[in-house]
Parts: structure tokens; C-alpha cells; sequence
């Protein structure tokens, strides 16, 4: 998908335009500190099931990168009561699509069903967050396959490779300069123990959001939720430390040279999030920022850099406003033939400059809102998508309900604003660039057929 | 998998986007590209637009907006001796057409909040729009649309830059063993064949694409008999019924393309290494597979399930990954197409371990054929693919992409609802007398892309450890 960071998030209904049939979202508490949210949509006779825990790649430290992503492998391998890749069998069984996700602020599972079968899925992910085995031979295994990960979704990719030096010079003491994958020497290094420490640490009920969307009753997923995930035992999660980056004290450049054909270029500034922004509307001014910048093909880097300069042939603008811990602000960009990083960087400086000097066209500011509301609905025809919102608000800490206020505050933000941020934001004190200088492949066929 | 011509746009940013918003999927997504499903609810009507367009269209009411979807045969298969050009042609239509400018064009779909979007495969080409309901809002889309379809400039200058834009998708792809092993697949599946190079093209073709190539293409293939009108949304059949007529009325109304040339089977084995530095080496095996509406195509199917099609619990991947720990992703899928399209295994794995993954690849498939399911397999199968049959068309997307499919490929406008049952139908002696019949172990094409990759053929029978 292209991106659109502004995009990622919507509301019940949007600004002025009439959604019917959407129920509120239901929240519930069990005894033991499980949330439970739930959101009725009856378009189609399916559920989604997704549980979300507090733990992943910002959570860890130095030793044991990758660990929280592992430990999500090993959850399918079995519990006192499942074999290994029993859970996935039950579930194919009855129809059903599951997988997980790891992020930095979160690690997730999730089920989609036919609407009935909303049992098999709490029955199950309620005894793999107690009983979990961590066999070892089955770990054994699946570091291998998690390395295999790291080679096809890292090593062999320079783009990737860059991104994870990017975010590695980019955060000096922040958490956010882990893989969440791991770097490889931790993955080779990680052992049963570290999984168990972490699963014993994180894998609580009160350190857990269960979101349920789809064509259900919220009392009656509340009942189920009450029959399989009450009656577990929960501890006090204590509080992760908060590692907040230290001051960055000037630009940070970084050079990458892997086998590649093209070159790339990513800048990054330091900028604030929802969660740690001491001005309110400043991270729904850098959404309307990136939004101005790449929310679209008549945005101004596709318009200016890549048709009217063609110093580009693609670039684009990264920013989550819901991230846990405070971010960067993302441009990445591929030269136009003909062209390098130094102009490509040189032309996107000027891009930027104008953005701190002028104010952005009332046009430009329209343009976005509409697109704003109008993927409000588009949201809401992925039923997947909805309780991925709610899941990912509540977990990094904003509240779910705050995905409410979106298209309200991005509508209210003023030309004035996407300056000011652009200013205090955009600057040199803040950036890291990444560059990658590709290096020769060497590519021969050689036929060897019997 | 086919490649679409908005590909190299998302691969700067798939980069960030996955970092960012999803990370680490654990596994892969567990259907086979193409795969088709149905509702018993789903009403699908259809007709012929004014100007001679098939019209398929199911009206949904829950929410307010609506999917337009308009697809031609006009893929590369039709590119003839100018690879690339079908996907050049395809790119190049909102790029200035009617009134408007590239810019302008742009910025009319985005101050509406519509969505618009373009893409090439091999058999067709697609032109889609998704909107609002709200009638200023759509309207100004539509008139938009109609524009791209029926009046687009071709400004040599933007060909230029699209050429260029091209040329950098092309290197990109050298830079990634997946997709050398792609290309290198279809060209030595298909020697013979339009299917055998991607729509993306080659640096030769793409270099010496004229605009009169592209406006002569689009003459030819962008006409109403030559196109299906996909519609979901907010609106009912009057409003469907002008819509599809507005964006289709000044089409020619022109020919449906002539049927493509037949695929030749393999008549050997043979096993390609191409050297790459990369710490993986990528493996894809295969032969052409089956065509849409192939009489095989549900034995195939569901055997394939059980094969390596469902993830977890299919055996390729519990030989590859589950047992042994050799490869994250490992699966294998039919490609239906309008001719066969390719029968595809595949995994990467690290370079010590290619010829012990050929070769228990090599005895999985063989067994397979050879014994066909367990009835325990079969009927988990059948369980899996009936029961989760509602997940396959619950959003308005999905419903869009499934009825533009069966209007493409003439698929009855039932096939949705009779596909549980003719799941269901299927047996483990169909199954294994398909496979008998349509996969020969024996002619199959391999493709090795990474360093110390020196694959040799495997041998019958040979032992994977």
C-alpha cells in the first residue's frame, strides 16, 4: 500500500457524513485486569479475535533483541494441553485464518471466524497465555527458521538493511534502535531461558487487550470472555522503564554499502507522538505535514520532485502519530536515473524550507481533510482493520478512544500550525540520514541442466 | 505472483510501512494468489453496458461508499513483441485525459477523497475507482474516470518519464533475489509463450517503446467488448446502470481480444542456477499449472491445500519449516489464468541446505502424487477451505475484486454459490488421479538464485534427510 500515515486511523462516524449500522465499542474490565473491547459490525457473519499484549521490540534491551518476536513463533509450539502446531490445526479446522504480529510497542494474535466459532478462539489463546511449553527442541528449530526470517526480510534486502542502520544511529538511547526482528548475534545467542523469563514478565492478564469485531453481541462476548479468560490467574506487570532519548546534539549521517543496484535515501527527524507531545495538536499538524507532503499523487513531493524536477523517481513520507515512545519523521526517496542521493536529498531540503517559510494553500489543507473523512469510511469495510485500531490505540498507551477524535483534529489544524511544526521540527539538530551506496553484484547465469 | 505496474511505488515504502504498522508477520498468508471465493448471499446482477461492456454489480448498502472496478484484457500477454508496453499504456491513462493534466487529474480524484488506481498482470488490465456515494463527491470522481478511460492524452513527455520511472523498476528488481528467481521461472516455464516475460517488460523493449506503440495499443485493447465493469456500493441498479454506461459510452466498441496461444508442457527437467550475493538462496519449482475454469480446477485446488496451499498443517511445510527449521515461508499454489498458469513450490533457504530442501521438496511432491491425501487430510481440508468460506467475501473489497475476476474469465455467475459444494464433492482418488494426470515429477523446472547455489537435478527417489 502507499503510504498514507494519516490514513491508518478513523472513527464511528465521520465528520458529517452519515454512517449507520456501527455500534459504539464496548469496553469491559475483567477481575483479573483484562480489557476487553468490543465492537459490533454485522455486514458479514464473521468475527475477528485479536489479543494484544504490552511487550515487543521497545520493551527489550541489549542481549536479547528479537526475543519478543521469537517468544510469538514459540506461542503456536505448544502447551500442557496443545502439541506443537496444534493450535493452528484447531483452528484451520474450523474454518478460521490466524496469525500474529510483533511490533515495537506490541505483540499480537489474532483469529478470523465464521461468527459461531468465536469459542474455539478465547478457549485457545486463554491456556496458551498461561500453559505455554517452550519445548526445546522445538525452539531449536524455530531460531532457525526466525534467522531464515532475518536473512530473506533483512540481510538480502538493502533497503531493509539501511532502515535498520537508519534506526540505529538515529536512537541513541532509546529503545527504538532494536530490530524487531533482533540483530543476529542476540538471535543466535537467545536461549529457552530468555523466552520463558520474557513470557513469565509480559503474558498476564492484566498486561493484555482482547478486541473482538464482527457480527456478535457485546454480552455475549463478554460471557465467553468471562468463561475462559476470568478464572486466570494475573501478577502486577511492572511498568517498562521509560528510556527516553537523550538530546540529539546535531545531524547524524550514515552511510550503508551492500550489494545493490539502486541507491536510496532516508531521512529522519526526532518528533513527537500523541503519547509524548506537550503541545496537543502538534503530532495532528505533522499528519497534515506528511499528508501535504506524500498523501497522495497530488502531493507535493510526487507533483514537484518526481514530475516537475523528475529528481526522484519515488519518494514518500513516513510518520505514526501512535507510536509509544516519541519518533521520527520519515522521507525515504529512490533517485530519478541520472540523478544522486546529494540532489535528491539537496531537492527535498527545498521542499522542506518552503514548508517553513510559506504557508501551505488552503487547497492543499481541503484536499487532505476530505481524504481524511473519506477514508474514515473506507476503514470501516475492514472489519480486521477496526479491531486493529482499537488494539493498537489502547496498547501503546493513547486509549482507544481516541481514534474518535482523529478526523475532528486534523480537520482543525491550520496552515499556521503545519508551519510551526515544520519550523521547530524539520531541523538540522534532529536529523539522521541514512544513505545506501550500492555495491556491485555479481550476477551469472550458469546452466547446469542434466 | 503477478506483478501490478504501481509495484516499484510500494517498494520504498513497503520497506517503512512494515517496520512501522505491522512488522513481523509469523506467517504467510495462507492463499494461494488468485484464489477465488463465494457467498451464498451474494447477489451478483448482471448485463450488458450501451456500449457493449460487461456489467456485473452486487449492491451493498451498509456503508456509503462504492467500488468501481473496470478490467480489460489488455494485460501483457497482449504486449506482442514490446514487452512492457500493455503496463506502459495502463500507467500513461490518468497521466493528462480530457480536460486535464496529470496534476490535475490527481488532484480532482484527491479533493474528493476518491481513490484511484491502476494496475497491469499478465492477462488483464485494471482501471479502478473507490468513492463516496455522495453525489457532488462521486460525481466529480466519475467525470474523472470517464476521462482516463475514454479520453487520455499520451503526452510523449510523460511516457518519458514513466520510461524512466520504469527503468528504475527494472533495476530494482536486479537487486532482489525473489524476483530474479521470478523472471528467470517465467521465461523458462513459458519460452514460447506471452506469459513469459512480466508486465513490467525488459530494459530493451521499454527503452524502445514509442508513444504511437501506446496510443495504437490502447486503440486496440481499451474497447467495451473488451471489458468487464466491476460495481459494489451504496447505489442501486438505475444508478449502476448509468454509471457503467457513462464510463464506458464512448469506448470503441471494438473486439474482445483473440484467444492467447496454447501453453506447451515442459518435455524435461532442467534446473537453472544463477549465482547472487545473497545469504539465501531462493528455490521455486514448477510446470504450467491450470486455467480459470479448468475441469480440474477443484480436485487441484483442494489437493493443493493439503499439499503446501494451507500454511501450517500442509506438508511442505511441515517438512520445510515444522520438522526441520529450513525456511521461514514455504507453500505451493496454482495460478489459474486464462491459460495455464504456472504450478508453483517454493522457499529460500540458507546456501548449505539447497539440495537437502530439493530433495525433500522433491519426495514430498512425489509422495503426494504418487499416494494422494489421507482421508483425515481431505476432510480437514474440506473443513478449512467451507468453513471459513464467509471470511472470503466479507468487505466491499474483496466482493469488487471476486466479481471483476468472474466476469474476466466468464466464470458462471453461480460459481460463488456452488463453490462449497463442489469443495465438498471432491475425493481423494480425484485428487490423486489429477495430479497423476497434470503434475509430472519428471518435467519439472527449477530455479536456484543465490550464492553457492550449484543445484543438481534430484533423482528419482532419492532420500531427503
Amino acid at each position: 500500500m502507499k503510504l498514507k500515515p494519516y490514513l491508518f486511523f478513523a472513527l464511528l462516524t465521520a465528520g458529517g457524513v452519515p454512517v449507520t449500522g456501527f455500534a459504539q465499542v464496548h469496553e469491559f474490565m475483567l477481575e483479573n485486569g483484562m480489557k476487553l473491547l468490543v465492537k459490533e459490525d454485522h455486514r458479514a457473519p464473521i468475527v475477528v479475535s485479536q489479543i494484544w499484549y504490552k511487550v515487543g521490540s521497545s520493551y527489550e534491551h541489549s542481549g536479547i533483541t528479537g526475543v519478543s518476536h521469537v517468544l510469538e513463533h514459540m506461542m503456536f509450539k505448544g502447551t500442557k494441553k496443545l502439541g506443537p502446531g496444534e493450535f493452528s490445526r484447531l483452528i484451520a479446522e474450523q474454518g478460521g485464518r490466524e496469525n500474529a504480529f510483533t511490533g515495537r510497542d506490541y505483540t499480537a494474535y489474532f483469529q478470523q471466524l465464521e461468527k459461531s466459532r468465536l469459542e474455539f478462539s478465547f478457549r485457545l489463546e486463554a491456556d496458551r497465555m498461561r500453559n505455554l511449553l517452550l519445548p526445546p527442541e522445538e525452539f531449536d528449530k524455530e531460531r532457525e527458521v526466525v534467522i531464515e526470517e532475518r536473512r530473506m526480510r533483512t540481510e538480502d534486502k538493502p533497503r531493509s538493511l539501511t532502515y535498520e542502520q537508519f534506526n540505529a544511529a538515529a536512537f541513541t538511547n532509546s529503545s527504538y534502535q532494536y530490530p524487531i526482528i533482533g540483530w543476529m548475534d542476540d538471535l543466535r545467542n537467545l536461549t529457552v531461558e530468555d523466552l520463558r523469563n520474557w513470557y513469565q514478565r509480559w503474558y498476564s492478564p492484566a498486561n493484555a487487550t482482547l478486541v473482538v469485531a464482527g457480527d456478535v453481541d457485546a454480552d455475549d462476548v463478554l460471557a465467553l470472555a468471562q468463561k475462559y479468560f476470568a478464572k486466570l490467574p494475573t501478577e502486577e506487570v511492572a511498568e517498562p522503564k521509560p528510556r527516553i532519548e537523550s538530546k540529539q546534539l546535531g545531524p547524524r549521517r550514515v552511510i550503508v554499502r551492500a550489494p545493490a543496484k539502486l541507491p536510496y535515501l532516508l531521512m529522519g527527524y526526532k518528533a513527537p507522538v500523541l503519547n509524548t507531545a506537550e503541545i496537543e495538536w502538534e503530532p495532528y499538524a505533522l499528519e497534515v505535514l506528511a499528508g501535504v507532503l506524500s498523501g497522495g499523487n497530488s502531493a507535493r513531493l510526487p507533483k514537484e520532485l518526481e514530475r516537475r524536477q523528475q529528481v526522484v523517481a519515488s519518494a514518500d513520507v513516513g510518520y505514526s502519530l501512535y507510536s509509544r515512545k516519541s519518533d521520527t519523521f520519515l522521507i525515504d526517496a529512490t533517485p530519478a536515473p541520472g540523478q544522486t542521493v546529494d540532489t535528491a536529498e539537496q531537492a527535498i531540503h527545498e521542499q522542506l524550507d518552503i514548508l517553513k517559510n510559506e504557508l501551505v494553500s488552503k487547497q492543499e489543507l481541503d484536499r487532505i481533510k476530505a481524504q481524511v473523512v473519506a477514508n474514515a469510511v473506507y476503514e470501516l469495510d475492514s472489519v480486521f482493520y477496526q479491531a486493529m485500531q482499537l488494539g493498537q490505540l489502547e496498547t501503546v498507551g493513547v486509549g482507544w478512544q481516541r481514534a474518535d477524535e482523529y478526523v475532528d483534529r486534523v480537520r482543525q489544524v491550520t496552515a499556521e500550525q503545519v508551519r510551526e511544526v515544520a519550523r521547530k521540527y524539520l531541523v538540522d539538530k534532529g536529523l539522521t540520514v541514512a544513505i545506501l551506496e550500492p555495491q556491485a553484484l555479481v550476477e551469472q547465469a550458469r546452466l547446469a541442466s542434466d | 505472483m503477478l506483478g501490478s505496474n504501481r509495484r516499484f511505488l510500494y517498494v520504498t515504502v513497503a520497506v517503512v510501512v512494515g517496520f512501522l504498522v505491522l512488522a513481523w508477520i509469523n506467517q504467510r498468508d495462507t492463499h494461494a494468489p488468485g484464489e477465488i471465493s463465494e457467498s451464498k448471499g451474494l447477489h451478483i446482477q448482471s448485463w450488458k453496458s450501451d456500449s457493449g461492456a460487461n456489467v456485473l454489480f452486487v449492491e451493498t448498502r451498509q456503508l456509503p461508499m462504492i467500488d468501481v472496478r473496470v478490467v480489460f484484457d489488455a494485460g501483457s500477454a497482449r504486449d506482442t513483441d514490446k514487452p512492457g508496453l500493455a503496463r506502459l499504456t495502463n500507467v500513461l491513462l490518468d497521466h493528462g485525459a480530457g480536460e486535464w493534466d496529470t496534476d490535475s487529474i490527481a488532484d480532482r480524484f484527491e479533493s474528493v477523497g476518491a481513490i484511484s488506481g491502476a494496475s497491469a498482470l499478465r492477462d488483464s488490465a485494471v482501471v479502478s475507482l473507490r468513492s463516496l456515494v455522495d453525489p457532488t463527491l462521486l460525481e466529480q470522481a466519475l467525470t474523472t474516470l470517464t476521462a482516463v478511460l475514454q479520453k487520455p492524452h499520451f503526452n510523449p513527455d510523460e511516457l518519458e518519464r514513466e520510461r524512466s520511472r520504469t527503468l528504475v523498476a527494472l533495476e530494482n528488481d536486479r537487486q532482489s533475489p525473489s524476483s530474479i528467481a521470478e523472471k528467470v521461472f517465467y521465461a523458462n516455464l513459458y519460452p514460447q509463450h506471452p506469459y513469459h516475460t512480466p508486465s513490467v517488460g525488459n530494459e530493451d523493449s521499454v527503452k524502445s517503446i514509442s508513444i504511437d506503440d501506446v496510443k495504437e495499443f490502447y486503440n486496440s485493447h481499451y474497447t467495451a467488448k473488451n471489458a468487464v465493469i466491476a460495481i459494489v456500493g451504496a447505489v442501486d441498479r438505475d444508478a449502476a446502470t448509468k454509471i457503467a454506461n457513462q464510463i464506458s459510452a464512448e469506448l470503441p466498441e471494438g473486439n474482445a481480444a483473440a484467444a492467447l496461444p496454447d501453453v506447451a508442457d515442459l518435455t524435461q527437467s532442467e534446473t537453472i542456477n544463477k549465482t547472487f550475493p545473497s545469504t539465501q538462496s531462493h528455490i521455486l519449482i514448477g510446470q504450467p499449472g491450470m486455467r480459470r475454469g479448468d475441469p480440474d480446477y477443484f480436485a487441484l485446488y483442494v489437493g493443493n491445500h493439503i499439499l503446501g496451499g494451507s500454511g501450517f498443517g500442509s506438508r511442505i511445510v511441515e517438512e520445510i519449516r515444522e520438522k526441520r527449521g529450513l525456511a521461514y515461508s514455504s507453500y505451493s499454489y496454482f495460478l489459474p489464468m486464462r491459460k495455464p498458469g504456472p504450478f508453483t513450490i517454493g522457499m529460500q533457504t540458507r546456501g548449505g541446505e539447497v539440495e537437502k530442501a530439493l530433495s525433500i521438496l522433491d519426495k514430498t511432491l512425489r509422495e503426494f502424487i504418487d499416494e494422494g491425501p489421507s482421508a483425515e487430510e481431505l476432510q480437514h481440508a474440506k473443513k478449512n477451505i467451507t468453513g471459513g468460506f464467509p471470511l472470503r467475501i466479507d468487505s466491499n473489497k474483496d466482493i469488487v475484486e471476486y466479481i471483476g475476476m468472474i466476469g474476466f474469465y466468464n466464470l458462471p455467475l453461480n460459481y460463488l454459490q456452488t463453490f462449497n459444494d463442489n469443495v465438498n464433492a471432491v475425493t481423494a482418488e480425484q485428487i490423486q488421479d489429477a495430479f497423476q494426470r497434470r503434475v509430472k515429477p519428471d518435467k519439472l523446472l527449477t530455479v536456484v538464485v543465490g550464492s553457492n547455489s550449484n543445484a543438481k537435478p534430484v533423482k528419482a527417489g532419492s532420500e531427503g534427510s
